[in-house]
């Protein structure tokens, strides 16, 4: 396995009118080539502002904590996404190596342009294609995602496609620059069940074909458990476990990652009560001291989880966990 | 369930809005809703799945009176009063709406930010002229924010101040609190992160047995829709397409739409990968519908007759009728399914 991105230590702080907060708090993951990670969590927990980092595409108002360190392997050799300031320099990662789909797939089309012009303009900033190469890409992309109709759709507008239609134009889009990486942000959760597993199809095909590396953000753990080769659980900035799919989601170790399995409905089993997590995220505002979960977790030890700081511990071959009730053998993160 | 007695009935239920079109022939129409005829329970949660743009909410709405009913018999019956709700207007659809509430979809949307929660609870009260003065509305606002969880402290402050879950409990009380009978949730649930999402539905759940009330329950999510429901419909392009019990929907659907979109839904086994029964394309333009049966142009078993007549809705078993020409061949011929 070739490792394609490296996260070290990532710390990403917003200045706002009510104060510093804190919307990602020393994480560190990996991802290699032609793999799915799952970022799960809930709202508010940092996935995005964690993948908007990978491109430094976050607002003005972030600050970067000084020890953060992502590193993504390219064929010319890695390049230190933190340190890239000039425009210039920035071009290796937006839109070239690394592709971004949003949830709203309205937003990433400018409305007054067609999709095909906005497909072969990214093409020529991106690339050396000609117009005409460029041209023929953008079709057989559009094509490949499952378009029919694809040289009639080129000329179309956004809002003139369906919502699906709209998403897999995207998708198309975001894959015609061929990137190592491609992050999606909640790509299916506006889609109906049928159209976001067409998605899901579209999506893991794609990494067969291409074999890029994929970081899949969704709140929805089926999608995960569908798509995702490895899990990392977010909550309040802070990665709480990470591990193979199978594992995380059969046996989670963490109580918030047992929490949201346990709130989640089954279909295998109509009659189990769905138990939610008590109590509300808390604001980034106010971060709970030691382990950031311990206003809400039932199993937390009295002294210790409020002001100890739980590190990663490896409970089975790649499946960690940072909760003080695993510490036998503590390991680098 | 005691009471087996209908709170709402509707027969051949079409809702259809006018389209631009050509000054000539007859006028073009979205049929929206059409042909719909179910019975909701009285004291049932009954849900409501489709695609998005299969005519759910239209549909709720018309049953609120909010959108036209172009043709066909709706009643409510609540044993108090019996309204043909197409007919009714004046004092009558002014009673009527205090018996029948909508909980809004998107909890951000829906709040005033200028209006203490207090008075967001209250104003349903106050614009219905339900109460007789302020200290009476007072008490009806703390005993409904109570039965959904909001304290005291909570009704003073705005909106902005709350979390996801907390707005929703608060669109809910704002709901419930002219007392109605019958309450359509519209995608409730959407928004809210899981286990958010799992307190708003054992609340709802709670108060429906509290108050006996009645709830139709539109969502995406079938999930929610299993754990909730008493029963299911299966809306595609306006129409009706399957109803049953929530059971029986799930352990034995007969609809091939209705196939589809459960084997759609992603599966928590990771060792359950690409088991699914592919749906392709999309829902077609309601402008445009296909002839025949509406489902016809994705659905892997349409024959000739599927193309040229539309199929009616059959009675299946225990409360359980579809709408397919192909039912009971397809049952029978349990392998062709997975195949
Ligand atoms: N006021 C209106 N005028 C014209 N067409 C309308 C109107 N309201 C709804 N429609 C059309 O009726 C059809 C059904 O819409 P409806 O909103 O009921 O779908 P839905 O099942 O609730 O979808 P979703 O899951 O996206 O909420 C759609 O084609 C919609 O565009
Ligand atoms: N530009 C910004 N300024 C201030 N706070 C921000 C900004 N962007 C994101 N945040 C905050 O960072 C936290 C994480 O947000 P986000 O990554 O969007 O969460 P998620 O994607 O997990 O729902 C939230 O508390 C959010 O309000
Ligand atoms: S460290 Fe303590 S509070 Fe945090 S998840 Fe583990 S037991 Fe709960
Ligand atoms: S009537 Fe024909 S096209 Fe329609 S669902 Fe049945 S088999 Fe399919
Ligand atoms: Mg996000
Ligand atoms: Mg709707």
């Amino acid at each position: 396995m070739t490792r394609l991105l490296e996260v070290e230590n990532l710390t990403l702080q917003f200045d706002t009118d009510e104060g510093r907060i804190t919307a990602v708090d020393d994480v560190s993951f990996s991802l290699d080539a032609g793999k799915v990670l799952g970022l799960v969590g809930e709202s508010g927990s940092g996935k995005s502002v964690t993948a908007k980092a990978l491109m430094k595409l976050n607002a003005g108002n972030a600050i970067y904590g000084p020890k953060s360190k992502i590193t993504l392997h390219l064929d010319g050799g890695p390049v230190d996404v933190m340190s890239l300031t000039t425009a210039a320099e920035m071009q290796v990662v937006r839109g070239g190596a690394i592709s971004m789909i949003f949830q709203e797939p309205m937003a990433s089309f400018a409305p007054a342009i067609t999709i095909g012009d906005q497909m072969v303009e990214q093409l020529l900033i991106h690339t050396d294609m000609s117009a005409k190469q460029a041209r023929e890409l953008s079709i057989e992309m559009l094509n490949r995602v499952g378009i029919s109709d694809a040289s009639k759709r080129f000329r179309q507008y956004a809002f003139e496609l369906s919502g699906g239609m709209r998403q897999r134009a995207m998708i198309a889009m975001a894959l015609s620059t061929k990137p190592k990486l491609l992050i999606a942000d909640e790509p299916t959760t506006a889609l109906d069940v049928t159209i976001q597993a067409q998605v899901i199809d579209l999506m893991k095909d794609l990494v067969a074909d291409f074999g890029m590396g994929i970081i899949f953000i969704t709140h929805d753990l089926g999608v995960i458990a569908q798509t995702a080769d490895h899990v990392a659980v977010m909550y309040l900035g802070r990665l709480v476990e990470q591990g193979p799919v199978r594992e995380v989601i059969r046996t989670p170790a963490h109580p918030y990652t047992q929490g949201l399995l346990a709130a989640l409905p089954h279909l295998d089993d109509l009659d189990a009560p769905l138990v939610p997590v008590p109590g509300d995220i808390p604001s980034p505002l106010e971060r709970p001291s030691g382990c950031v979960f311990h206003t809400r977790c039932s199993k937390a030890i009295a002294g210790r989880c409020q002001r100890e700081v739980p590190q990663f511990t490896r409970v089975n071959e790649g499946h960690k966990v940072a909760c003080h009730l695993y510490t036998s053998e503590e390991v680098q993160a | 369930m005691s009471e087996a007695k209908p709170l709402i009935t509707t027969r051949n239920l079409s809702v259809h809005y006018p389209l631009r079109g050509s000054l000539f022939g007859p006028k073009p129409v979205v049929q929206a809703v059409e042909n719909v005829s179910i019975d909701i329970i009285k004291g049932s949660f009954f849900g409501l799945v489709g695609e998005s743009g299969s005519g759910k909410t239209t549909l709720g709405r018309a049953l609120l009176r909010a959108a036209p009913i172009t043709k066909g018999k709706v009643v409510y019956d609540d044993g108090e009063v019996r309204y043909d709700l197409p007919e009714i207007e004046g004092r009558e659809l002014k009673d009527y709406r205090s018996r029948a509430q909508l909980i809004f979809q998107d909890p951000y949307a829906a709040l005033s930010p200028r209006m203490t929660v207090r008075d967001i609870i209250a104003e349903p009260l106050e614009v219905m002229g339900l109460t007789k003065n302020r200290t009476e509305t007072d008490e009806r606002v703390r005993e409904i924010a109570a039965k959904c969880r909001l304290n005291l402290e909570h009704l003073r402050r705005f909106p902005h101040a709350f979390s996801g879950g907390q707005r929703q409990r608060i669109s809910i009380a704002r709901a419930l609190v002219s007392s109605p009978r019958f309450v359509v949730a519209d995608e409730s649930v959407a928004a809210l992160d899981v286990s958010i999402q799992a307190d708003v539905l054992n609340l709802l759940k709670s108060i429906q047995q509290e108050m006996g009330l009645t709830f139709l329950f539109i969502s995406h999510d079938l999930s929610v829709v299993a754990h909730i429901c008493d029963h299911v419909a299966v809306m595609y392009l306006g129409r009706l397409v399957e109803t049953a019990p929530t059971r029986t929907l799930f352990s034995t659907p007969r609809h091939p739409y209705t196939r589809a979109l459960l084997s759609a839904i992603p599966s928590l086994d990771p060792d359950d990968r690409g088991r699914a029964q592919k749906l392709e394309g999309e829902i077609p333009s309601p402008t445009n519908p296909p002839p025949g049966c509406k489902f016809q142009s994705r659905c892997p078993f349409a024959v000739d007759i599927c193309r040229k007549q539309e199929p009616e809705l059959e009675h299946a078993g225990d409360g359980h009728e579809v709408s397919c020409h192909r039912w009971k061949e397809l049952m029978e011929n349990e392998p062709l399914m997975a195949g």
